[in-house]
């Protein structure tokens, strides 16, 4: 989790990203975030996020992207 | 056989009759039977296209899942035996080989579209290089078909493959009812892209009659005749006049001309889409909506998701983001972050993205230049409305302009001028004579012919003029009253002899008004060629 929080910090330093569930929906992320992050995870975890992961749900919150994370390394 | 001819009034009438006569087990087969018979009737051959890629889409979905059954029950028949790496690498040879099979798909759905759409246009292209090059040899052109309405259903089919491929669907294990998702008639003309999870819930039900439901989709189906055939139908005659003659009709006449076919288009289309949703209702079934009132878009990039919104979101799921997050992007996201530094870097994938979508969207709509012009047009407005963002926020907040009444009027006129402006491309047809038709609404200097009476030398005569200004007065209206709900569920609350005087009124303004003439064959709709 705290490498997830350390490549969600370098992009917006201002966010709590421990409490934030509202990510995508008060566009804090924007599109061109989103594929940072999956550059990003895609290099720190070796899991590949595909197309049908990108949604609101899974990027809202360091919580519900990490539990994505978590279960892609499981597949 | 077109919507608004005789012939498919009366295939629908019987049709529906059947459909509520016959036991209820049988209906989605009257469905596919009625499919097969109206897109035989438009050609013979058209027949065989559908069919080979209803085949091939069908097995191999049906592969694909076969082939992730086999990978659960090994998984679960060696639990204790594999390591947790073997459970990993076994996962990835079945992932890649379920890649393998949907490519395969892919290919010849798509293979199907590519070569009957754009054979010619690539030799069109050929031509032109090789008599740029000085060579005075031509590849000769191909007699080919393009059978109706054949990226709409290559696109539904594809989806629904992708769909299965990535687990979010199961394969349809009865070839004929895949075949009815493909073929069903009322969306086989110009869409809407329908996804498999959504029209497979009512398409294979049995159906009850269910009275409310028939008038809502006989309401639409005349809606969308009044759209078509008194607007649309009237427009058309303006615009062909003032495209056709070019050297006569320039400054003031492409502006009028642009309203012209921005109002066409949007009431042909959506004059189709209603026919395609209200047939679909009489007969139980729901189709997605595919307009939202798009010149209610206070930007360009609302319009898209107000626009056509089932072919915007076919290509953001299945081009715009695999595209976007596929390997090779994510190295040239890392590539461009870390050389191009971190503000210019991320917005590098996203930008050769949506250059590909809008490269794509073009030539979907044809195969030509304009087309992929129109489509290029499109991106660069919305990349530059993008980067421009934040200065609009600034300058909405520093104004007080964000609930501001007469600047969202003015940010509506805006888009609907911005995008009637790109539209031009697909009026002229031609790149070099649009662009230079277009400079001269800002060089003739000859607006004075909106009031002097010539615009009645364009085929149009005062009359027409009227009713089409009363025909956009009632489509304001009714967008405005569907601000707060369904227009028919509004008219279903009215009092009977008021509700009849409504459907009495708007179907004899169909039939006095509309575009009819002897031996007459109401036009071709635009997105039908698509």
């Amino acid at each position: 989790m705290d490498e997830l929080l350390e490549i969600l910090q370098d992009l917006h330093p201002e966010i709590d990203f421990d409490s934030c569930d509202t990510l995508v929906d008060d566009k804090i992320l924007d599109s061109f975030d989103i594929v940072t992050i999956i550059s990003e995870v895609n290099e720190t975890f070796d899991v590949v996020i595909s197309a049908e992961y990108i949604k609101p749900e899974y990027f809202n919150s360091a919580k519900a992207l990490y539990e994505l994370i978590e279960q892609l390394e499981d597949e | 056989m077109l919507f608004t001819s005789y012939e498919f009034i009366g295939f629908i009438t019987v049709l529906f009759i059947l459909f509520y006569a016959i036991p209820k087990r049988f209906q989605w087969i009257l469905l596919l039977a009625g499919s097969y018979i109206f897109y035989y009737l438009a050609r013979p051959v058209y027949v065989a296209y559908i069919f080979t890629t209803t085949l091939v889409v069908y097995l191999v979905a049906l592969k694909l899942d076969q082939k992730r059954a086999f990978q659960e029950a090994y998984l679960k028949e060696h639990k204790d035996e594999l390591t947790k790496e073997e459970k990993k690498a076994f996962k990835a040879k079945e992932k890649k080989s379920r890649f393998h099979w949907m490519l395969l798909g892919l290919l010849v759905g798509l293979g199907i579209l590519a070569v009957i759409k754009y054979t010619n246009f690539t030799i069109s292209n050929i031509n032109g290089i090789l008599s740029a090059f000085g060579s005075s040899a031509t590849l000769s052109f191909v007699d080919i078909v393009v059978p109706m309405g054949i990226s709409f259903y290559t696109f539904q089919a594809i989806g629904y493959l992708i769909d299965v491929h990535r687990g979010t669907i199961k394969a349809q294990r009865n070839f004929f009812k895949f075949a009815l998702f493909v073929s069903f008639f009322p969306q086989l003309v110009q869409g809407p892209i329908s996804r498999y999870q959504d029209l497979s819930e009512t398409l294979y039900k049995e159906h009850k009659f269910d009275s409310k439901m028939f008038t809502f989709g006989l309401e639409r189906i005349l809606w969308g005749f009044f759209k078509k055939l008194v607007i649309a139908d009237r427009m058309l005659i303006g615009v062909n006049a003032l495209i056709k003659d070019a050297d006569t009709y320039k400054g003031a006449y492409v502006f009028v001309g642009m309203l012209f076919y921005a109002l066409e288009l949007y009431c042909d289309f959506t004059g189709g889409i209603d026919i395609t949703i209200g047939v679909a209702q009489c007969l139980g079934v729901n189709v997605t909506e595919n307009f939202m009132r798009p010149f209610f878009s206070k930007n360009i990039k609302e319009y898209w998701n107000r626009w056509h919104i089932t072919m915007g979101s076919w290509f953001t799921d299945y081009i715009f983001y695999p595209i976007t997050v596929c390997g090779p992007m994510l190295k040239i996201s890392k590539w461009s972050r870390n050389h191009l530094g971190e503000t210019i870097g991320k917005r590098v994938p996203i930008y050769l993205s949506s250059f590909v979508v809008w490269f794509t969207t073009g030539i979907w709509h044809g195969a030509s230049w304009n087309f992929i012009v129109w489509g290029l047009g499109n991106f660069v407005v919305i990349m530059i409305s993008q980067e421009f963002e934040p200065l609009y926020h600034r300058f909405h907040n520093k104004f007080h302009l964000e609930n501001n009444r007469p600047y969202q009027g003015f940010q509506v006129i805006r888009t609907v001028l911005l995008m009637s402006c790109l539209r031009t491309f697909d009026c002229y047809r031609d790149v070099p004579l649009t662009f230079k038709m277009f400079g001269t609404m800002f060089t003739e200097g000859n607006y004075n012919v909106i009031f002097d009476g010539s615009l009645l030398n364009i085929g149009l005569k005062i009359s027409d003029f009227i009713i089409l200004f009363i025909g956009v007065i009632i489509l304001f209206m009714v967008s405005m009253f569907q601000r707060k709900e369904s227009v028919r569920e509004q008219i279903y609350r009215i009092s009977y002899p008021l509700k009849v005087c409504i459907w009495f009124g708007l179907f004899l303004m169909v039939i006095i008004f509309g575009i009819y003439g002897i031996g007459y064959d109401a036009t071709q709709f635009i997105y039908n060629q698509f």
